[in-house]
């Protein structure tokens, strides 16, 4: 083994750590020959560093070497760092050997770019390769597609990677010009572009042969970061409503901007990064993705930002007392999934359990409704109760926001939730 | 009501028995007055089926069952269950008839949570979906339906815990080992997991606090026992000497990379425990 590779591991992964689409879900690979690794469904989170974010897939990057001078990254070119390069053989042996012991659920690899585009996503597309090929690797794989990168480099990546990804970064093309002069939307919306198409591609041929090469099967995803620029919490829900209409579009991902390049006066110098703000847009993500809400009824030109007191869902609801309160015994899906306190998982149990009798408030506590919230907008035709029409919206959003009982500095450290499914990967 | 039966022909008793859709009664805690009737049996699955059968067959029905050597509380009437294979085999294939392939999966996943308080939760179910004449499955709003339907979310979050925490170390002929302490038996579920992603290495799973282990061998999976087991008490950690050569190497070289992508910026170990709870830490390569 190489002694240099303790170093070359330490820099690239701090290199790499700022990315933080690190989810493997989506793909199924099973393991029919016997070779090593598989996927499925969800990825595992195998570990969860410090930071309290899953660890799922060893996230490096082949070399933090880069032309490009992005305004908000550490290895912009103008940065005075330790740089390092991996060979294709040690990111290949590193990676089956993590895996081997149930470290990871696979590779995410990434790269800044040296040369140009093409020479970089060419060695990217190596190590691949080798791990498909070579060692008959059959776990995840994601590779970040380099912006700018050709047509035949992107189509083949496909071939090996589970997951393809090209990073927005910036919700604005007026603002990706400022702060990354070197990139614009076209760079990045070409590859995003060859994706969708060999995604596509991929499925037809399905229909007429029997063995097609599977193309990116977990599709591809992209990253925004959230307050480097002045763009609106509209601006970036309505970019991600349009990205998710794309059909290989499986996750957009929001990444509060950490202020490192503190000399840089393009951008903002905030003390701490936005996680609330950033938390709130996963909460939004989330009514868009499985509670059926449209982006307009999130944000618009009038409520342009996230309310960042309260989570999206209640906000809705305290904006549209006139829905409520919702009869638990009655209403359908959709209706019950707009309460306050409940969940998907909560909404199924209460469709499923109705048929059998009617359901008191004693059985929603049960099946995990959050009844703090959830009471000021249901009725279970129990004696009356003190709802949203009583109240007002005032009332709840003061009682439901009051100071809770804690340390100060946990008020930074909000948990995704409440009743939301909480993504693994915030 | 439960029909009359015939003692001679027990395998009707699943077939005919009708019972009133409303729940039986549930006992109060402490049991009806003072007396509580106890079943003991052996602890396993086929017993508990067994447990039913026995229980239609004389019109007697448990407030607690308790595995042997239990100690019983004064004022009880018990009965010692014989684990019968033939009577768990026909219960098995009477509850085939009124509930789906996934719920009498879900009760055997309950059992392996291994607790007396969920044993009579399953008896109470298995009950009930036997002569209810319409599926309980679904009724949540049925405590017991419930109740399961919660226990079956720890313990397949426990063998979740497996598939995330396992840490191998690979050991001088090549074997990867791992040892964990799961609170529910979660083991015998987790197998067919490790098996089809590591089909290309053998390994061995150690469940420490029950005293086995699974051991792949690239062929099949099958149950180990050591008398004595040279780890560290402390990590779960072999001795050096037992280790590949850059077993040691690949463990610093995890540890190395879970501190260089830590983001400062945003520490929350609240956060971290909430995901990996300390209990995991003792046998986590990265932690110790
Ligand atoms: S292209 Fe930009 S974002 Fe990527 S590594 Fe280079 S400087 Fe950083």
């Amino acid at each position: 083994m190489n002694p240099k590779i303790f170093e070359k591991l330490k820099t690239l992964a701090e290199a790499a750590k700022y990315d933080v689409s690190c989810a493997s879900s989506g793909t199924t690979r099973n393991n029919p020959v016997k070779n090593l690794g598989t996927a499925a469904g969800w990825g595992i989170c195998h570990s969860f560093t410090e930071d309290g974010r899953c660890v799922s897939l060893l996230k490096i990057m082949l070399t933090n070497h880069c032309i490009y001078d992005c305004g908000y990254c550490m290895n912009r070119r103008s940065n005075d760092i330790p740089r390092s390069t991996f060979s294709v053989s040690e990111l290949v042996e590193l990676t089956i050997e993590f895996y081997r012991r149930n470290y990871i659920e696979g590779l995410f690899l990434s790269s800044g770019v040296v040369r140009n585009a093409d020479y970089t996503m060419e060695r990217m597309v190596r190590v691949a390769k080798d791990l498909r090929l070579v060692h008959k690797y059959n776990g995840y794989i994601h590779l970040k597609s380099i912006p700018g990168a050709s047509r035949e480099l992107i189509t083949e990546a496909g071939l090996y990677a589970d997951r393809l990804s090209c990073n927005i970064e910036m919700p604005s093309e007026a603002s990706l010009r400022i702060i990354a002069p070197d990139k614009n939307y076209q760079s990045v919306y070409r590859p995003m572009h060859y994706i969708q198409q060999g995604f596509l591609q991929s499925a037809e041929d399905k229909k007429k042969y029997r063995h097609t090469p599977r193309f990116a099967p977990a599709g591809q995803s992209t990253q925004m970061i959230i307050g480097a620029s002045p763009d609106d919490d509209n601006r970036i829900l309505h970019l991600a409503n349009a990205l998710y209409q794309r059909p290989a579009m499986k996750r957009v991902y929001y990444s509060g901007y950490i202020h490192l390049n503190t000399y840089d006066t393009r951008l903002p110098a905030l003390p701490t990064p936005p996680l609330v703000r950033e938390n709130r847009l996963y909460q939004a993500d989330w009514l868009m993705r499985f509670y059926q809400f449209k982006v307009d009824e999130i944000v618009d030109e009038k409520h342009p930002n996230l309310d960042l007191e309260i989570d999206p869902k209640l906000a809705w609801a305290l904006r549209h007392p006139e829905n409520y309160p919702v009869n638990i015994n009655t209403a359908d899906y959709e209706t019950i999934l707009r309460v306050p306190g409940i969940g998907v998982k909560s909404a199924n149990l209460i469709i499923s359990s109705r048929r059998f009798g009617r359901l008191t408030s004693d059985h929603l506590k049960k099946m995990g409704v959050v009844m703090k919230r959830a009471k000021y907008f249901i009725t279970c035709n129990e004696l009356q109760a003190f709802t949203v029409q009583e109240a007002g919206s005032e009332y709840i959003r003061r009682a439901l926001t009051a100071p809770p009982k804690k340390k100060k500095d946990e008020e930074q450290q909000l948990i995704i939730g409440f009743e939301y499914d909480t993504p693994r990967n915030p | 009501m439960i029909p009359p039966v015939t003692p001679k022909s027990p395998k009707e008793d699943f077939v005919s028995a009708k019972y009133s859709t409303s729940p039986p009664p549930t006992p109060p805690s402490g049991g009806w007055g003072v007396i509580t009737r106890y079943f003991i049996y052996d602890n396993t699955f086929d017993g508990l089926l067994t447990c039913v059968f026995d229980a239609f067959n004389r019109k007697e029905f448990p407030d607690r069952i308790v595995g042997e050597n239990t100690q019983l509380p004064l004022f009880t009437e018990s009965f010692t269950v014989i684990t019968d294979e033939t009577k768990s085999d026909r219960v098995l294939k009477a509850l085939r008839e009124k509930i789906s392939r996934s719920a009498l999966d879900m009760l055997f996943i309950d059992y392996l949570s291994e607790s007396d308080d969920t044993t009579i939760i399953l008896f109470r179910y298995i009950r009930k979906a036997l002569t209810s004449e319409f599926s309980i499955e679904m009724n949540f709003a049925d405590p017991d339906v419930l109740e399961l339907s919660k226990i079956y979310k720890k313990v397949t979050r426990e063998e979740e815990r497996m598939r995330q925490f396992v840490r191998f170390q690979k050991t001088v002929d090549g074997i990867f080992f791992a040892v964990m302490n799961p609170i529910y038996n979660v083991l015998p579920l987790s197998a067919r997991f490790f098996q089809n992603r590591f089909a290309d290495q053998s390994w061995i799973i150690y469940d420490i606090r029950r005293k086995y282990g699974l051991y792949y061998d690239l062929h099949t999976v099958e149950t180990v026992q050591f008398d004595h087991l040279e780890i560290a008490a402390e990590t779960g950690k072999l001795t050096p000497e037992k280790l590949d050569d850059y077993e040691l190497a690949f463990q610093d070289l995890w540890k190395d990379y879970l501190k260089a992508i830590t983001i400062q910026e945003r520490k929350n170990l609240k956060l971290q425990r909430q995901f990996m709870p300390k209990r995991f830490w003792k046998y986590l390569t990265e932690k110790n």
